[in-house]
């Protein structure tokens, strides 16, 4: 009896431990968003989305340029990237058996993996170091690069979640293979790679590695892609490294900006997801 | 859904032969979508080739000068053009080893915790919770690291250690803020979510039929657990923590903004270390000279090397568990 009461009591204390190891692990999470909104918040005006900064020790900036930035950044990003992954993934999915298929997705595997600074490396040796000055393009670049791993994989995941018998059904109503694909398989998937594409885009949002040498960033307006350019993770490093008090406020306030972009396009990208396709688990 | 109704094909015979035309255009239209798409999945081995063959392009200076003594010296003097890596080598390995023992028991609890005892109801709430986590962006936790984490491990955990574990020593030396033990527990917070979310992926794929034969023999849920499916899922597990251990390796803004940047190696957690990819961020936009930029681009060439071979391991042991699930390769 006393055995079976001590493993009884070990079962529930290692039971004890592993929720005292969910709360633990739920704790950065609270503080880190709690901490942003008491520091950030108070930060936040129209002037902060609408202005400039202002000289460094003085009040009253914006970050307009970072978010402007950030924008045309990752939006050039997306233009180059979205397209090459979905249509790799689509590859991927609709030759499972061609040797290519087996390559580009092992080598989306190793992208995948590669720490985002080493890609900035490679923007920078490609693009800045042959054209001699930064370039917000070599920045879009690298987030590309970034992405396409994450976005090809996605289609491919939910374009393998189809079932078979759509694809005969309408192999056997005449429609040819490429037809098939786009009209029904890739529709079909539709909200899955819009999802796979907002959380991609999510991802390179927040993104700061990559830039430091590529878009470099930029006290100034630019709507140049072939110049220096602000972002919003740039800015929150350069005014949280900064040695002003401004700066640290304002930091605190993108921060939190860009957060509330990363979440929003990542959590509804996955609410989303989990609605559509629950049903696979 | 809206089901047209197609017009009945009437068969009447055409004049022109042009019904085979269209069969051909089709074909034409098969050839042309797959040579598009090969086009585009062809377009990222040659990315990879090309992010390699650039790597070593920018490298080369360095690679020339230094071979692999670069990996063992320590002398890192861009004035004299003196490279030598090991700091920043070492560095790296510790931080994101120390990260990883603070992590993976976290994970692991939580992976285990989730998909074994947890009411159903909160399982899905608090993964997504824990995912939310992946989803911030290194430079916030940065930012949150030096404003928030610091001032707190200053004053009450780096004391408590060193009073009561200042025989080892780890844990002597002056406290600055910045410091290894600081990078450490970023990073562990920061690959937690990507271990447990693999490893939670790895555990539910383990049949039931293993959890109901160890319970039918007797044991309690957590005997079960800990004899019968975690050995089941042992290899998926350690490629979770492989796989984790590739995020802290390449993981840099945070650990820059926290690490202290010292290009030393010192025995203390609590002083000022730094690591390959904190000495890029730092040094790469205001390098002063080719050699350093080589040196640079030669520290990068690694870090690649490293990561790429710790990821194509981390998979290996995820695929052999769940081959063709598709676990793991979700998460990623």
């Amino acid at each position: 009896m006393n055995r079976r009461a001590l493993r009884r009591v070990v079962s529930n204390a290692m039971v004890g431990l592993m929720i005292l190891a969910v709360v633990v692990a739920l704790l950065p999470l609270f503080f880190i968003l709690f901490d942003l909104v008491v520091q950030g918040a108070g930060s936040l005006s129209v002037a902060f989305f609408t202005r400039m900064p202002a000289p460094a020790g003085e009040t009253g900036g914006g970050v307009a340029h970072a978010i402007v930035g950030t924008l045309l950044i990752v939006g050039a990003a997306s233009l180059i990237g979205l397209p090459l992954g979905i249509a790799a993934g689509i590859y991927c999915a609709e030759y499972p058996g061609s040797r290519l298929t087996w390559i580009t997705r092992f080598v989306a595997d190793v992208l995948n993996g590669t720490p985002s600074i080493v890609v900035g490396v490679f923007a920078w040796a490609w693009i800045v170091a042959t054209q001699k000055h930064f370039s917000a393009l070599a920045g879009s670049a690298a987030l590309a690069m970034l992405m396409i791993p994450m976005v090809l994989r996605t289609t491919e995941e939910m374009i393998k979640l189809v079932p078979n018998s759509l694809r005969e059904a309408a192999l056997a109503l005449g429609y040819p293979r490429w037809r098939t694909s786009l009209a029904i398989i890739v529709r079909t998937t539709m909200p899955g790679i819009v999802t796979g594409s907002l959380l991609a885009v999510a991802r390179i949002s927040g993104e700061t590695a990559p830039l430091l040498f590529t878009a470099l960033g930029s006290q100034y307006m630019s709507l140049d892609l072939n110049q220096p350019m602000a972002a919003l993770p740039l800015t929150v490093f350069t005014y949280a490294t900064g040695p002003f008090e401004e700066w640290h406020r304002y930091a605190w306030a993108a921060a939190l900006v860009l957060i509330l972009v990363v979440f929003v396009l990542s959590v509804g990208a996955r609410l989303a997801i989990r609605r559509r396709f629950s049903l696979n688990g | 859904m809206t089901t047209t109704v197609a017009p009945e094909p009437v068969a009447v015979p055409e004049p022109e032969r042009h019904e085979p035309s269209s069969l051909e255009l089709a074909s034409y239209g098969d050839v042309l979508f797959r040579w598009l798409l090969t086009l585009a999945a062809a377009a990222i081995p040659v990315l990879l080739g090309f992010l390699v063959y650039e790597l070593w392009v920018g490298s080369r200076l360095a690679i020339e000068r230094f071979g692999l003594d670069f990996v063992t010296t320590s002398r890192w003097d861009p004035v004299a053009e003196e490279f030598g890596a090991f700091p920043l080598i070492f560095g790296t390995l510790a931080s994101s080893l120390l990260a990883l023992v603070i992590a993976v028991p976290l994970s692991l609890g939580v992976a285990i915790y989730l998909t074994e005892f947890a009411p159903n109801a909160i399982r899905q709430p608090v993964a997504f919770l824990i995912g939310l986590l992946a989803a911030i962006p290194s430079v916030v936790y940065g930012l949150w690291g030096i404003f928030v984490l610091i001032p707190i491990l200053r004053t009450s955990l780096f004391p408590f250690l060193r009073d009561t574990l200042g025989f080892l020593p780890f844990f002597q030396g002056p406290i600055y803020g910045p410091s290894m033990f600081s990078a450490g527990i970023i990073l562990a917070i920061m690959v937690m979510p990507y271990i447990m979310s693999v490893s939670r992926e790895v555990l539910m794929a383990v049949p039931d039929t293993q959890r109901e034969a160890a319970l039918a023999l007797g044991a309690t849920r957590w005997e079960a657990v800990i004899t019968a499916v975690v050995p089941y899922a042992r290899s998926g597990i350690i490629g979770a923590v492989i796989l984790g251990l590739g995020r802290a390796l390449g993981e840099t803004m945070a650990v820059t903004m926290l690490i202290g940047n010292r290009h030393e190696i010192a025995a203390s957690l609590f002083a000022p270390s730094y690591t390959m990819a904190a000495a890029i961020a730092n040094e790469f936009s205001e390098a002063v000279g080719d050699m350093h930029l080589s040196a640079l681009a030669y520290v990068a060439f690694l870090l690649f090397v490293v990561t790429v071979v710790v990821n194509a391991g981390a998979r290996l042991l995820i695929w052999r568990v769940a081959r063709g699930s598709g676990a793991g390769s979700k998460a990623l």
